[in-house]
């Protein structure tokens, strides 16, 4: 069952996140033609050569996505496709895209997300805000489950529920502020690495992250990412356009899934995320083990969500992800790189492309371009998205040869 | 607040009676929330309604300080918690009447009828069993 692994990476672009917006103001659909653009010639690969886009959702168009952006960029796509699993979306795209590829039905896909949400404005088209901007992830419809059963007891956004999955861990394990702290002390390590990170040059310390505010018991805020504007974009491709391509071709070598409810409250068992089924299967698809890649890079919205995949992933054992972490030198140096340029959290947030960062840091370090940061003689990489709330889970294993 | 649906409305007028009601599946043999048409997996079209104590445990909880959206912004300091009901389903909810230090994940907690008779809605809040 699965990939065969004949679609590769073969290029992409990341913008250096921006905290505000200092780059000129564009829509989300001139977003995707530039970002595609750029990764296109980094790939060395002609936009003609395209026949199939995946596009998370966009500002400019609540419906028929997908031919809006074909259009928009003049591609004749055998495949154009929408994901909406949030976080989870970028890594859901790239399995895809490489499952259109090895299909037959693309030489090439785009797998494009914008991430600035400051668009222009005109006085005639001001900025509104609406429920969408005020309930983010809850969706505030009638009828909708959030709107009766969440919304009105303040259950919304991410801070409250990714608090209480890790009160709840902390019940069921036990809790290690500074193991947790660790984590982002680390990824800012690398994001230090890593001249296009929003925290480059800005070391912290395990003292630092406990002493920032407390935004959701127990979290402090330096184990929540920070929002900023970006966009990033990949080119997929099959063996013949690798062979054509500028960089070393990352194979998309195994992939899983799983998506079992949008609420944590809903969740059977909320410390057995879907990483454990999805990281099963992309191994199994992969046929290697968990000890034989070079490095990881996992969603890392919160502090939380890093440590729970780690355990759920079988990096280590359930319960036991704060001792893991304590141990290990998360560093791109250090005995078990994980997110090498930062991570969201000292990398930058840049809206849905966040999920985008995880992939192109395995990129990245698979091609060899990851500069200071780099990991040395780095073949394998595995790749997390997380969407809502631990509740839309995909996992990737990127393969150079 | 809330605005009940015609399928969910057994839950809200029971709640307006200071009860507590909710789904049951007996081919699943197992309690359901939020209300549904159908069971949840199996899809079995033999949903019913049950009268429950609302008794349960803290499954977990986290103090919120930030307004989670405008509209909170007068609400201060929320305790957003998750309930464990006796029968199994978990219930989101906020936790009133305890000192933030006397808090614990896995204590008993029991139900608070919050009534909105403007809105025609109560609310179902907890506290401590004590």
């Amino acid at each position: 069952m699965g990939l065969r692994g004949e679609a590769a990476i073969l290029g992409y672009f990341e913008l250096p996140p921006e905290r505000k917006l200092a780059r000129e103001k564009t829509f989300n659909l001139e977003q995707w033609a530039r970002l595609s653009k750029a990764a296109l010639d980094d790939a060395g690969l002609a936009a003609t050569e395209v026949n199939g886009i995946v596009t998370p959702l966009i500002g400019e168009a609540d419906m028929f996505v997908p031919s809006t952006i074909t259009e928009y960029l003049g591609i004749n796509a055998n495949f154009a496709e929408i994901v909406d699993l949030g976080g989870a979306g970028s890594a859901a795209a790239v399995w895809r895209a490489a499952a259109a590829v090895e299909l037959g039905l693309c030489d090439a896909v785009l797998v494009t997300f914008p991430g600035t949400h400051d668009v222009p404005t005109d006085a005639r088209r001001p900025f509104v805000m609406d429920d969408k901007m005020y309930f983010g992830a809850s969706s505030n419809a009638y009828g909708s489950p959030q709107a009766e059963f969440e919304i009105p007891y303040g259950n919304l956004g991410q801070n409250g529920p990714y608090g209480q999955i890790a009160k709840r861990y902390g019940y069921e394990f036990g809790y290690d502020e500074r193991a947790m702290a660790k984590i982002a002390v680390d990824q800012r390590t690398n994001a230090c690495a890593t001249p296009d990170a929003i925290f480059h040059g800005k070391p912290i310390t395990v003292e630092d992250v406990l002493a920032s505010p407390m935004v959701a018991d127990p979290l402090h805020m330096l184990e929540i990412v920070m929002p900023c504007q970006g966009g990033a974009a990949i080119v997929i491709g099959n063996a013949e356009l690798a062979a054509k391509s500028k960089n070393r071709p990352v194979w998309i070598k195994g992939f899983g899934e799983r998506v079992p409810y949008k609420t944590p409250t809903y969740a059977k068992d909320l410390m057995h995320s879907p990483m454990i089924h999805a990281a099963d299967q992309a191994f199994t698809m992969a046929g290697i083990e968990r000890s034989e890649v070079d490095m990881v890079s996992i969603y890392d919205c919160y502090s939380i969500t890093v440590l729970m995949s780690l355990e759920d992933a079988g990096f280590t054992e359930k319960g036991k992800g704060m001792q893991f972490v304590s141990e290990h030198d998360l560093t791109f140096r250090g005995d078990f790189p994980m997110n090498t340029a930062g991570g969201q959290l000292s990398f930058g947030q840049a809206g849905i492309a966040g999920g985008m960062h995880h992939v192109i840091d395995g990129v990245r370090q698979i091609m060899g371009r990851a500069g200071e940061a780099q990991v040395a003689d780095c073949n394998r990489a595995f790749v997390t998205g997380n969407g809502g709330i631990m509740s839309e889970q995909t996992a990737l294993i990127l393969e150079g040869e | 607040m809330p605005v009940p649906t015609p399928l969910t409305k057994p839950f809200w007028d029971a709640l307006a009676e200071h009860r507590i009601r909710i789904q049951f599946s007996p081919s699943l043999g197992e309690y359901i929330f939020y209300p549904r048409p159908l069971a949840p997996g199996t899809l079995a079209d033999d949903l019913e309604w049950r009268e429950i104590s609302g008794a349960g445990t803290l499954y977990t909880y986290t103090i919120s300080t930030r307004p989670v959206a405008p509209h909170f912004a007068n609400e201060g300091t929320l305790v957003l918690a998750v309930v464990q009901w006796d029968e199994g389903p978990k219930f989101s909810t906020e936790l009133v009447n305890v000192a933030h230090d006397q808090i614990q994940v896995g204590m008993r907690v029991k139900p608070v009828f919050c009534d909105y008779p403007e809105a025609g809605i109560t609310m179902l809040r907890y506290e401590p069993e004590i």
